[in-house]
């Protein structure tokens, strides 16, 4: 296993199908009436985010908490980050109170790479979103939904994608979670459709390994799962589109879009979901739409890439399954 | 000043020649000179050249000493062979008066290791609005002739054309900074397959091409010349290639680092490699190669740009833009460009020192190797091959991209009118 998890990109199909079964097991743990594992007891993890993100935060908290870790939480707002100190010497702070692990959050794309690479510290680094960059741990659990729901929680052990459709639908040039997606979905032998208006689809996207489509109509009847994106209103101030309404009308999807897809097709978001504007109310609440289950899979997922980046040993392992496929 | 006899250099790379400099100026260029109270320097299977002509540095003088000095800046450009040196006006404040010029001026002239030109800003404060009093920098001691806001693009066209338009009076030059304000805006790295990967925003070719095809079309409708900084893409070149053949006066540079480094090394997130321009593709690198070997582009210049150790030790989005290239410019050009086979030595002598000096009019430097001239002379070995350490800069900053990278070459001595400012490869 990898010593940090930085980009989606860098797992490969081996590793990333033991992630998901790994997170199969956490998952079951979650089931139990105490929720605790004593994987990680003695050891310190710090959750250091220079960005809001509650819900991020939190579910690394309990992931951690879950596997006994104790927990810092930094978070840079009104800490001395904002006055001036820098990201070398606020992680060599922390660790040197002793940190076995940084969970990073960062505004500037690049930042835990350079934390995990530049030999200001020692401990593991993970990826908790940077920039425009990478979200790895999202991209594992909506592959852990998508493979819990398209192939099933048993059937699915030791499992990719293989041939599964996969479409990303909205602001992709500013989506870390659809770079993420794209690298750990083709990782995992999907096919990925990207949808979006021209102007939110980044120069140099045609070498990603994905199709590229402006019809959103078009691509629904043959996907299995459909995420769509977070599109930020102030978007269309900076000319990405012309209204909301507009974007809505060609990008959004709604009921009536829904009924085009597959009987068997999920609808995912990574949230926080902007209801009216790339979904509807109707859809959001609707029984294909996992965003729920995506929230509660992410712990499971923190779960499996603590436990596998710290844990390390598969003997500790809940229920050790070392049989590879 | 005692006489110095050089012996055996190979000049601009010709025949092994003797070279006799008798105070300030070249006595004599022939063989089987003689000695005799002279000081001897040995430059068998070196090259000579003239001394280098940088028409792009940044001595960060007045304003940010902790980055560089004038004096720490000269004392690099003369182990990097320069004799002389351009100073961009981005200063602290910025070189928009007489006044501030004419301190450049006057602290190169105090440093004695390599003297400094400054450039003048076009507009006051690089603000892009009202021109500087462009007339009393060239009327000042420092004798301004190259006027550029570098950092900053004069993105007006009414501005630019003004700019182009008035310095002709006194046969200056407008010197720009080709970036699209609004193209480039949070621009982080060349806009293409690398940033689209790395989440990274983009800085688009097309912002220096647009800014660059209406300059060389107002330079032809004012009748002015322009110079083009850093031109750094394959369509850039193609701009300037039909302008020229138009017969409109412009001229263009391209730094030693577009030339040999492309933005796959912003992978790395080390903000080393974070410069503006941005590093290109290959194909950019090669049609830059192959415009300087042609001629399209004019001159090698470094735009030098020392930052300090804590504005490259962070994240990208954090970091300062630009390199330090004095003391690796040479080297970077013989592996790009002598040891490929695309420039000859005496080539190198024309867009390293002839032609910038030109552009620049600078006197006294980008003079033929030849008796009576200023004895402003570089001597390179071209058979030396080492890994660059900062840790021997002599600028006080470290931001090489080069860092223990193999490069060919090495100036062993530098001399300024005579005066050695660099012997054995160490400041004299």
């Amino acid at each position: 296993m990898m010593r940090h998890l930085i980009s989606a990109a860098d797992l490969t199909r081996d590793e990333a199908v033991l992630l998901l079964d790994t997170a199969e097991e956490m998952a079951r743990v979650a089931d139990r009436p105490i929720k605790k594992l004593p994987t990680l007891r003695g050891r310190t993890v710090c959750n250091l985010f220079f960005e809001d993100s509650t819900r991020t935060r939190i579910s690394f908290e309990a992931a951690e908490k879950r596997l006994s870790a104790d927990v810092i939480n930094f978070a840079a707002k009104g800490s001395s980050v904002s006055k001036g100190e820098s990201l070398k010497d606020t992680a060599q702070t922390l660790e040197a109170m002793g940190v076995d692990a940084v969970v990073i959050r960062h505004s500037a794309s690049g930042a835990p790479y350079r934390l995990a690479n530049s030999g200001w510290i020692d401990a593991p680094v993970i990826n908790a979103g940077d920039g425009t960059h990478q979200h790895p741990t999202q991209a594992l659990l909506d592959a852990f939904t998508m493979r819990r729901r398209l192939v099933g929680r048993d059937a699915g052990l030791g499992q990719d994608l293989a041939g599964k459709h996969i479409t990303l639908v909205g602001d992709v040039l500013h989506s870390r979670v659809a770079r993420s997606n794209v690298d750990l979905l083709h990782t995992l032998g999907a096919q990925v459709t990207l949808v979006a208006p021209p102007t939110l689809l980044p120069v140099g996207v045609d070498h990603w390994p994905a199709d590229v489509s402006y019809d959103l109509d078009s691509v629904l009847p043959k996907s299995d799962a459909v995420m769509m994106l977070r599109v930020q209103r102030e978007r269309m101030n900076a000319a990405f589109f012309p209204t909301e309404r507009e974007y809505s009308r060609r990008y959004g999807l709604d009921g009536e879009r829904m009924a085009k897809m597959p009987e068997h097709a999920i609808v995912m978001h990574p949230g926080p979901m902007v209801r009216g504007m790339e979904i509807t109310a109707e859809v959001a609440d609707s029984d294909r739409c996992t965003v729920v289950e995506q929230v509660a899979n992410g712990v499971s997922i923190r779960m499996a890439v603590l436990y596998l980046l710290l844990g390390g040993n598969e003997s500790d392992a809940p229920n050790p399954r070392t049989e590879e496929k | 000043m005692s006489k110095i006899l050089i012996r055996g250099a190979k000049v601009l790379g010709g025949d092994a020649q003797d070279v006799l400099i008798d105070g300030e100026t070249i006595e004599a260029v022939g063989t089987g000179l003689s000695a005799e109270g002279a000081q001897v320097v040995d430059a068998e299977g070196q090259i000579l050249l003239p001394g280098l002509v940088d028409l792009h540095t940044h001595l960060r003088e007045p304003g940010r000493e902790d980055s560089e000095t004038v004096l720490t800046g000269t004392r690099a450009a003369a182990k990097g062979g320069y004799t002389s040196v351009f100073a961009m006006a981005n200063t602290f404040p910025v070189a928009d008066t007489a006044g501030v010029v004419e301190q450049v001026y006057r602290l190169g002239r105090q440093s004695g290791y390599c003297d400094v030109q400054p450039i003048g800003a076009v507009t006051v404060g690089l603000e892009g609005k009202k021109l500087a009093e462009l007339g009393a920098m060239h009327d000042s001691a420092a004798g301004v002739t190259v006027f550029s806001d570098d950092g900053k693009c004069v993105d007006d066209a009414v501005i630019m054309r003004r700019a182009l338009e008035y310095v002709k009076a006194f046969g200056g030059v407008v010197a720009q900074h080709a970036q699209e304000p609004r193209l480039t805006e949070g621009a982080q790295m060349n806009e293409g397959i690398v940033s689209a990967e790395l989440g990274l925003g983009g800085w688009p070719a097309v912002a220096e091409e647009s800014i660059i095809a209406r300059d060389v079309l107002l330079a032809e409708h004012v009748g002015s010349r322009v110079h083009i900084c850093h031109l750094s893409t394959a369509g850039s070149v193609e701009i300037v290639r039909w302008a020229k053949s138009r017969g409109i006066d412009v001229t263009a540079e391209v730094t030693p680092h577009h030339l040999l480094l492309t933005d796959e090394l912003v992978r790395t997130y080390n903000p080393v490699y974070k410069v503006n321009p941005p590093l290109r593709t290959e194909r950019d690198v090669m049609a830059l190669r192959e415009a300087l070997a042609d001629g399209t582009i004019d001159i090698v210049a470094t735009d030098h740009a020392p930052h300090p150790h804590e504005d490259k030790d962070c994240e990208w989005a954090a970091a300062a833009m630009g390199m330090v290239g004095l003391e690796t410019a040479l080297s970077v050009v013989q592996q790009t460009m002598v040891d490929t086979g695309l420039l000859t030595w005496a080539e190198v002598a024309d867009r390293m020192s002839f032609a910038p000096a030109r552009i620049g009019r600078a006197t006294g430097h980008g003079r033929p190797v030849s008796a009576g001239e200023p004895a402003n002379l570089t001597l390179v070995d071209p058979a030396y091959r080492g890994a660059v350490d900062p840790a021997g800069f002599a600028s006080r900053s470290r931001n090489t991209p080069y860092e223990g990278r193999e490069l060919p070459g090495r100036v062993t001595h530098t001399f300024l009118r005579g005066r050695a400012t660099v012997v054995d490869g160490n400041l004299a």
